[in-house]
């Protein structure tokens, strides 16, 4: 029998315990012995969230692939095996092996959102390895962050020795031969890392020095040794099709959030919508080619037997291959037991007539993001959506027999007004309109439900939007309270449904997105009140973090709710995403001023991210 | 055409649950490439039925799944097959084709017969007056044992000696924590009687407390009415 880290008495006790086994089809087995590299990759959450991610699965994979390295999977344990293996004094360990985590060499932890930062300090503390980079030596693994949280890594910096900024593909090899290299000739920490500091996309924060004004911004970054680079480039794979691709995911146990095989069809996206970061830092977009992707589908499921394949991307309608690609899955995939699913499509007959293929129109719902209210304030995001398209598309959804609609908006949006705010619960009262006017009574299977849900906005940097204020956590509900009060003036209002997000939440999430290198004191003192878990309603603590802001020193309102001068130094500006801060600054003065900005494939608005010379900036603009 | 799989289920994989479990199987006979038959709709899903859900922690060498599959090739090119797909701890023991008229394993099970061992992980170290006790006084000689039976309504208390089909007890005087006790129990949808509510009793009745974790438990066969394994209903092909 393989080994187990936790014993039967343990094992018993906690909820979902075939998490912490390993084992799982697909994983991957090495005889440690053989290998110079001990990776641990982390996602710091349950398991069965980081293994629903694809980010994961692909490096994984990659990095098995090679022979002198073996990769094992770190998730954070469930709260109450947390307070076991803490009471009886057991060291986290790694799925595969099931060895201490404080015996590998590296330890990679992803950041895929901001609430999970006091996690990546259990995953330490619980690992027996020091807090602070600066209290680990030799014997510890090295700390290496990366994922779209890295593009501001300043809040992290006192607790990773490393960040690596862009797409694992692409440099990980040269980290590994450098570690190598070391290795061989006597590993000393501080050598590596000064190494280390001149790959490219590799950040190592005790090298960089950082000054502030008087009113708490940041004066001047920099490095404090020659030979290191004054600015960290992104590193983006430009081919595509050249990269590995994990055809043979794990596949766990317990049933994953994200259950499904995943087709990754393209990175980045074309839109520019001003609030997201995910379609400024993965500029440009890049697409596979779609007889790659068919072998992948079919290798893929060889390898899982799986019951349902999902396309990946910010955008699937922007991908040139989609009928392709789509029929195909249909073709090969019917008949044998798997579902496909396609998010983020937009509605037009194409996805209509694929719809009714694949779901229960009865059953399934479509979705709709208009993210603002009225047309003015989508033209200030920059979200190419009209309310004809809405109202069009979802009329097409009612003639073809859906009557199930979900809408996502966001509220305090950079000039956001009452109308904006009350424009939501009107257009979803017209969409109900549009569905009483459109099917005949006889037809009707009862009402139509068109569901609601608000995201508060929160400020990314590398967005357009990076220089807006935050709102105070009762603004926020005041502002849900009015869609909420103005849903319940509408004719159709017993057809709607509204859902809000935790405004608490959200604000936390805009201090430590924004947040400087001084936001490290207040993650420590957060997760040793307590806090972990911050994601989940249900353990997110706001009076804790208010407390351990105060008790830092530090005011949350400077990162949120102050006004940020044009040319403020922000703490990312080290890094170098391809886009300029020259036009994102152009963004947000034309967000200002209500005005569009076509998509790359419209036009080319000269965003910068053209140096990587990949994808849609080299395509044919005729 | 209906065909039963025997599996086991050892190792670590006693921590993987029965909906879990379900799961790895739709899974793995696609993976295997069974001609396998699917449900209508529009999440089709193989047509797959399981006798017996098995409690978390508990191993067994005697677990059944019945399937449709449209066509076959024969139980030894099948049982290879589905071995080659499954992660250590699940294996494939038999592969047999059920005649067009029988019932599923889930409506045949009557009883279960189960090996308890001492689990080395503990410290219990069984005496033998008691474990063998355990057959003797605690079973054999009592008319009743009454016993906290939680059910899908609520505890009850009952008589569950009825409900004991044998216990048979090995002690080991070299070794007492290689003894073992080897008992058969109603099992199925009518009655069904879980073996550490039986240890757990046995235990009681000689004044000692009962930990789960000082046990393991092993399920070996699942039997009908007449006390025939279920695999041995269908033949092989
Ligand atoms: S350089 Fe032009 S085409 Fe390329 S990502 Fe930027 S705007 Fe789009």
């Amino acid at each position: 029998m393989s080994k187990r880290a936790l014993p039967d008495k343990i094992l018993m006790q906690v909820d979902k315990s075939a998490r912490y086994i390993g084992n799982e089809l697909n994983s991957v087995i090495k005889d440690p012995s053989e290998v110079d590299v001990r990776f641990a990759i982390c996602f710091p959450d349950v398991y069965e969230i980081g293994m629903s991610h694809l980010g994961i699965q692909i490096l994984y994979d990659m990095f098995n692939r090679r022979d002198d390295v073996y990769c094992e999977r770190v998730y954070s344990p469930w709260t109450d095996l947390d307070a076991l293996m803490r009471e009886k004094d057991i060291p986290l360990f790694a799925l595969e092996s099931q060895d201490e985590v404080r015996k590998f060499d590296f330890l990679g932890i992803t950041l895929q959102y901001e609430m999970s930062y006091t996690n990546c300090l259990q995953i330490l503390d619980l690992s027996k390895i020091p807090l602070l980079a600066n209290e680990r030596d030799e014997s510890f693994p090295l700390v290496i962050g990366g994922g779209p949280c890295a593009y501001n890594p300043e809040p992290l910096a006192m607790f990773f020795d490393m960040f690596y900024i862009g797409e694992g593909e692409v440099v990980y090899d040269r980290l590994f031969d450098l570690y190598k290299e070391h290795k061989h000739k006597g590993y000393h920490k501080k050598e590596f890392l000064l190494d280390a500091a001149n790959i490219p996309g590799i950040y190592v924060p005790e090298l960089y020095s950082v000054n502030y004004n008087n009113n708490g911004t940041v004066n001047s970054f920099f490095p404090k040794h020659d030979g290191i680079p004054f600015k960290i480039r992104k590193q983006v794979l430009t081919d595509m099709n050249s990269a590995s691709y994990p055809v043979k995911p794990v596949i766990p146990y317990i049933q994953a959030i994200q259950d499904r095989m995943t087709l990754e069809i393209l990175r980045g996206c074309i839109r520019g919508c001003r609030f997201c970061q995910a379609g400024m830092i993965y500029r440009p977009l890049r697409e596979r080619n779609p007889e790659i992707l068919k072998e992948y589908a079919k290798e893929m499921f060889r390898s899982t037997g799986h019951e349902e394949i999902s396309l990946s991307s910010l955008s699937s309608s922007d991908y040139t291959c989609l009928k392709e690609v789509v029929y195909f899955l249909i073709d090969e995939f019917q008949g044998k037991g798997v579902n496909i699913s396609l998010p983020s499509l937009r509605i037009d007959n194409f996805s209509l007539d694929v719809m009714s293929k694949i779901q229960d129109i009865k059953k399934g719902s479509i979705t709709f993001a208009p993210e603002a209210g009225t047309q003015r304030l989508r033209n200030v995001i920059n979200k190419g959506l009209t309310e004809d398209d809405i109202i069009g598309g979802a009329t097409e959804c009612f003639k073809g027999g859906w009557s199930k609609i979900k809408l996502y908006f966001m509220l305090g949006l950079p000039t956001e007004t009452e109308d904006d705010m009350k424009g939501i619960p009107i257009l979803a009262n017209e969409l109900a309109k549009a569905y009483y006017d459109t099917v005949p009574k006889e037809e009707r299977t009862g009402k139509c439900q068109i569901t609601i849900s608000t995201s508060f906005f929160v400020p990314k940097p590398f967005t357009p939007f990076q220089w807006a204020v935050m709102y105070k956590p009762e603004e926020y509900l005041r502002r849900a309270g009015i869609v909420n009060d103005t849903m319940k003036e509408q004719l159709n209002r017993k057809s709607m449904k509204y859902n809000w997000h935790e405004a608490y939440t959200s604000v936390l999430e805009g201090v430590l997105a924004r947040g400087d290198r001084k936001v490290g004191q207040a993650i420590l003192n957060a997760y040793k009140s307590g806090c972990m878990f911050d994601s989940w309603t249900d353990s997110f603590d706001f009076s804790k973090w208010e407390k351990a802001f105060s008790d830092a020193g530090l005011d949350m309102d400077f990162y949120t709710t102050r006004e940020r001068e044009e040319g403020e130094v922000f703490p990312w500006d080290f890094i170098d995403i391809g886009v300029t801060r020259e036009f994102l600054l152009k963004e947000w003065h034309k967000a200002m001023k209500e005005e569009v900005t076509p998509n790359c494939r419209q036009k080319c608005s000269g965003c910068g991210a053209a140096v990587y010379k990949g994808g849609v900036c080299l395509e044919d603009k005729g | 055409m209906k065909i039963r799989v025997r599996f086991s289920k050892t190792g670590n994989m006693k921590y993987v649950g029965h909906l879990d479990t379900m799961r790895y199987f739709q899974k793995a006979v696609k993976r295997a490439g069974l001609d396998i038959a699917y449900t209508e709709g529009f999440s089709p899903h193989p047509v797959m039925s399981f006798a017996l859900p098995l409690g978390v922690g508990v191993t067994s060498e005697g677990e059944y799944m019945d399937i449709k599959v449209n066509s076959s090739l024969s139980s030894a090119e099948s049982v290879a097959a589905l071995n080659r797909v499954m992660t250590e701890g699940f294996g494939v023991s038999d592969y047999v084709r059920l005649p067009d008229d029988s019932k599923t394993g889930m409506t045949l099970v009557f009883a279960a017969d189960y090996t308890i061992s001492v689990n080395e992980e503990g410290s219990f170290i069984p005496p033998k007056d008691i474990w063998e006790g355990i057959e003797t006084k605690f079973w054999q000689d009592s008319e009743t044992i009454e016993a906290v039976k939680k059910g899908k309504h609520g505890e009850t208390l009952m008589d569950i000696k009825p409900l004991i089909y044998f216990i048979k007890s090995e002690y080991n005087s070299d070794n007492p924590v290689r003894s073992k006790l080897y008992m058969r129990l109603a099992a199925g949808s009518r009655n069904n009687l879980k073996p550490d509510l039986v240890i757990e009793e046995g235990l009681k009745f000689f004044g000692l407390a009962f930990d789960r974790c000082d046990f393991n438990i092993h399920r070996t066969e699942l039997l009908n009415e007449s006390l025939v394994p279920l695999k041995d209903l269908g033949e092989i092909i």
